[in-house]
């Protein structure tokens, strides 16, 4: 905001990337340090932990957010009102997002949660004179801070049964054989807030009107950070606090899980608009990452980080290369992909092994994501879900080949959209990174092994 | 390395065609297919001089899972690399003199679907094999979609969908695989150890049973063959009945018999009844067709039927016809698809009771087509002769009864392809036949090198047989031992 006093717009861009590239190697210098770093707040209260879990998933959010500020100078170069808040608030998003990768105190969870939820409030809404973005802010303000409420009414539940907010104690006391009945409501209304945030079945209902409503980068941004930095922090919160009472909850997870795989494919199946498509694809790999929860131990991690980097990039390189279309179309609809395989024939290839990547056809990275989760799964005795999650994965190759349908067969109509050299980059990125990874996936998975 | 050349060469082809530009495709693919052509033939002169090994190529490739990047070619993997990269320029040869809009697309994504195949064909890791498997359906699945009939996409996109669902349950087969296996790999040596208990082989019997009938296909998973065989281009119906087919019975007998052969045992006599009631049941339906595309389309499903059926009745003669019969179907089956195509060229139709009177105007094509014909309905002398004699004495080695209904498909394989011969050749000349041109160049090529081969391995099968004979015996030997 400082650089906006000053008339600085074009640096602040080069400036904030510099900034996160400088984080992102004293990020990973911590790899080997790990464990050694512990913030401590008041009273020794463990606030922060930073283990390989957070360092890894860090790197990746950082990236991430590198990525959507290289997009944002082009998508906001029309924009009137001021870039630095805009700017000022991802960055909000992102330390939130990092909060929540190596938090090891309820009250870190729950500011970290925070962070990330109101910024995303104002970003959801962000089009002051748009109703369907004010709609979008508006819903998802309601039903957050709903879901805030239940995370802390958990937090004080768990809080006044077992005394503290720091996971490590909580986790002892949930050993300790004499557990009162409450901690276990405070359990399950954490998880119901947790399910909220990653638009789980059947907390689901705010997120295809969000995504549908918000601006198309802060959507972006919404299925891939957010979702990682919420999933993340779920994993930890379940791995790190509650393993050892976790089998209260399983059965209502696993039914969660299958309906949010279940519903998230079927309603996927008829939808027309490809923000709202991927809003429920986005639900249905919830599910997918939700079998991890399942099968919780500190091994699945490495599992749900591949997952999680694979569906972001192909997640990130479709939004790219969709966005430059919804601009020169005028039109967020399957329609307005018709004839692109004609048009720009490299766009429609980039497109379509994004969309490979996401269906998770093999050699594409998704393949692998998707053969780790199941996998994991499998052994851990989910058999039964991991059956309906393969039958699900069939039914999601219909909707992605629903715009690969639209590239190759249709018509063209007149307009060609032309993507700028940043979105070529990230698009670029994103797309050799899901094939390379689908490759080579060695140096991440072994990372967290 | 050799096998390394063979594998990535087509890949190599596919990029280059791809940044060549549409005036030069064709050639630069039809050039390159014949350079891998060369390779495979380099390729056999080495398996020969070293004793018929299996020809290896090992490297690590991800540690966990523990998949490698294993290759191997024995006798069984060199016939059918060698079916590949025959067919391949004769398929790409095919298009010469055809106008194909945005060809270095489409000769890109055939040499694409070359390279997937020969992985197929010679990966000895089963998640490698999985990934070829799934690689070979994206580019047929483009050309179909991008270059195929009026009613393109619905059916195409059955297709894919219902050959990704049985693939689907084959990795989830693999998965368990790995698992169940002590060593926890995805390795052919591992997996032919045969430590799964016989208690679980049934379950897993069908989950790649599934996956490879819906890809042969057995009836009665066959229903997206015809619709797409009829929307696909030539050249994809080519791929597809020629090699993609043969696809699904190569695993049959590399990977369900030798894996499960306790699942194999349970299950094998239902599966060799489905192949038998497939046969009867296709050939009825090809009597019926009045599309000459559709026809061939389940004369192929009713061919397949039968060395799906010699694979299960689990003995030398069986294994052996089904591999030279493969190639023959693969040869012929190329042959009838490109007549069809020549006939819908000229014409503009393929309803056989429109035609009829081509011999009069086209002498060529007539005697070129009449011998695919024959080598097709297994004339003695041809190569469908041996590969169905071998398969109809594994067959009745295996079951009288079995033998006799599967024995149906010579008399009624002659009843529909004689039928469909006269009334398209034969006869009167029509108003839409009268116009006939006789064979360009490029379709004499293709042809006579065709009818050239269904003689030649017709009078002479032994070096086909001698070859694939060791492979076989192994993967028997692995597969009857309790």
């Amino acid at each position: 905001m400082i650089a906006e006093v000053f008339n600085l717009r074009k640096i602040m861009i080069p400036a904030i990337l510099a900034a996160l590239t400088a984080i992102f190697y004293v990020n990973m210098n911590n790899w080997n340090h790990t464990g050694d770093v512990v913030i401590y707040g008041i009273n020794m209260s463990h606030m922060i932990t930073v283990d390989h879990f957070s360092v890894a998933f860090s790197g990746l959010s950082i990236l991430l957010a590198a990525f959507i500020f290289i997009l944002s100078h082009d998508y906001y170069k029309n924009e009137q009102h001021h870039l630095s808040d805009y700017l000022s608030i991802l960055l909000f998003i992102l330390c939130g997002a990092l909060a929540l990768f190596s938090f090891s105190n309820m009250a870190m969870l729950f500011l970290g949660i925070e962070i990330v939820s109101i910024s995303l409030y104002i970003m959801a809404g962000s089009r002051r004179f748009d109703v369907r973005s004010n709609e979008a802010g508006f819903k998802y303000f309601l039903l957050g801070s709903f879901a805030s409420g239940f995370l802390l009414l958990g937090i004080a539940l768990i809080y006044g049964t077992s005394g503290s907010f720091i996971m490590q104690q909580i986790s002892v006391y949930a050993m300790s054989g004499n557990v009162s009945p409450l901690f276990y409501l405070g359990m399950l209304l954490m998880i119901i807030a947790m399910l909220f945030k990653v638009a789980a079945v059947p907390f689901h209902f705010w997120s295809p009107d969000v995504y549908e409503g918000a601006p198309a980068l802060i959507t972006t941004l919404m299925s891939t950070l957010v979702k990682v930095a919420v999933f993340a922090a779920f994993y930890r919160l379940i791995l790190l606090c509650f393993t050892g009472s976790f089998s209260y909850a399983q059965d209502i997870l696993a039914i969660v899980t299958a309906a949010t795989i279940i519903l998230g494919n079927v309603v996927a199946l008829s939808q027309q608009n490809v923000k709202r498509l991927l809003a429920y694809s986005g639900i249905s790999h919830a599910g997918y990452m939700l079998l991890t929860l399942l099968s919780i131990n500190g091994g699945n991690a490495a599992a749900l980080f591949f997952y999680s980097t694979t569906y972001s990039l192909a997640t990130l390189g479709a939004f790219t290369l969709a966005i430059p279309v919804f601009a020169a179309m005028h039109s967020e609809q399957v329609d307005a992909f018709n004839g692109l395989g004609k048009k720009h024939p490299l766009m429609a290839a980039m497109l379509t092994i994004s969309m490979l990547s996401l269906a998770g056809i093999p050699p594409f990275a998704g393949f692998l994501g998707k053969y780790y989760i199941f996998s994991e799964a499998i052994i851990s005795g989910q058999v039964t879900l991991t059956l309906i999650a393969i039958i699900n994965s069939i039914i999601g190759v219909y909707y992605y080949f629903k715009l690969i349908l639209a590239m190759y067969t249709k018509p063209a109509n007149e307009s060609i959209p032309e993507p700028t050299p940043a979105f070529w980059l990230v698009a670029g990125v994103c797309v050799a990174g899901g094939i390379i990874l689908g490759i080579f996936p060695n140096a991440l998975i072994t990372l967290l092994q | 390395m050799m096998l390394l050349q063979l594998l990535f060469l087509p890949l190599l082809a596919s990029l280059l065609i791809f940044l060549s530009g549409n005036k030069w495709a064709s050639r630069l693919a039809l050039g390159l297919s014949i350079v891998e052509l060369v390779l495979t033939w380099l390729t056999y002169q080495t398996f020969k001089q070293g004793g018929s090994e299996m020809l290896t190529f090992f490297q690590e490739w991800i540690t966990n899972p523990k998949i490698s990047f294993h290759l191997g070619m024995d006798g069984l993997g060199l016939i059918m690399v060698a079916l590949t990269n025959f067919l391949v320029p004769l398929i790409i040869l095919s298009t010469f003199n055809r106008n194909i809009e945005n060809s270095r697309s489409y000769f890109a994504l055939i040499s694409l679907m070359q390279f997937a195949l020969i992985g197929v064909f010679i990966a000895m890791d089963g998640m490698l094999y999985y990934i070829f498997w799934e690689l070979a359906l994206i580019p047929i699945y483009f050309i179909a979609l991008r270059w195929g009939g009026p009613n393109r996409v619905p059916v195409t996109l059955k297709f894919f969908i219902f050959t990704l669902a049985g693939s689907l349950l084959m990795l989830f087969g693999f998965i368990m695989l790995y698992w169940y296996n002590p060593n926890h790999s995805f390795d052919i040596r591992e997996l032919y150890s045969n430590v799964i208990c016989s208690c679980k082989q049934g379950w897993l019997f069908w989950l790649f049973f599934l996956a490879y009938a819906i890809k042969i296909p057995i009836i009665p998973f066959h229903t997206w063959q015809a619709d797409t065989y009829k929307e696909a281009p030539t050249q994809g119906t080519m791929l597809l009945s020629g090699i993609m087919l043969k696809m699904g019975t190569y695993s049959l007998i590399r990977w369900l018999l030798p894996i499960l052969p306790a699942g194999v045992a349970e299950w094998g006599p239902l599966a060799i009844t489905l192949c038998v009631i497939g046969i009867v049941y296709a050939s009825v339906i090809a009597i019926m067709q009045r599309d000459l595309k559709k026809l061939l389309a389940y004369s192929s499903v009713a061919h397949v039927g039968l060395i799906s059926a010699g694979i299960f009745a689990l003995n030398m003669q069986g294994l052996q016809g089904s591999v030279v019969q493969m190639v023959a179907h693969g040869i012929n089956v190329v042959g009838l698809f490109f007549c069809a195509d020549i006939i819908l060229n000229r014409t503009q139709s393929l309803n056989i009771d429109g035609l009829g009177g081509i011999r009069n105007v086209a002498p060529q094509f007539n005697t070129l087509f009449m011998i695919v014909v024959l080598g097709s309905v297994a004339l003695p002398l041809t190569n469908g002769f041996i590969g169905e004699f071998l398969l109809l004495f594994g067959v009745y080695a295996y079951n009288t009864w079995l033998s006799v209904f599967a024995g149906l498909t010579i008399i009624l394989g002659a009843v529909y392809m004689l039928r469909m011969f006269q009334r398209v050749m034969l006869g009167n000349v029509s108003d839409t036949t009268s116009a006939f041109q006789d064979l360009m160049w490029n379709e004499r090529l293709v042809l006579g090198t065709i009818a050239l081969t269904i003689i030649v391995t017709g009078i002479y099968p032994k070096p086909i047989l001698d070859l694939a004979a060791p492979a076989l015996e192994v993967i028997l030997n692995k597969a009857t031992i309790k």
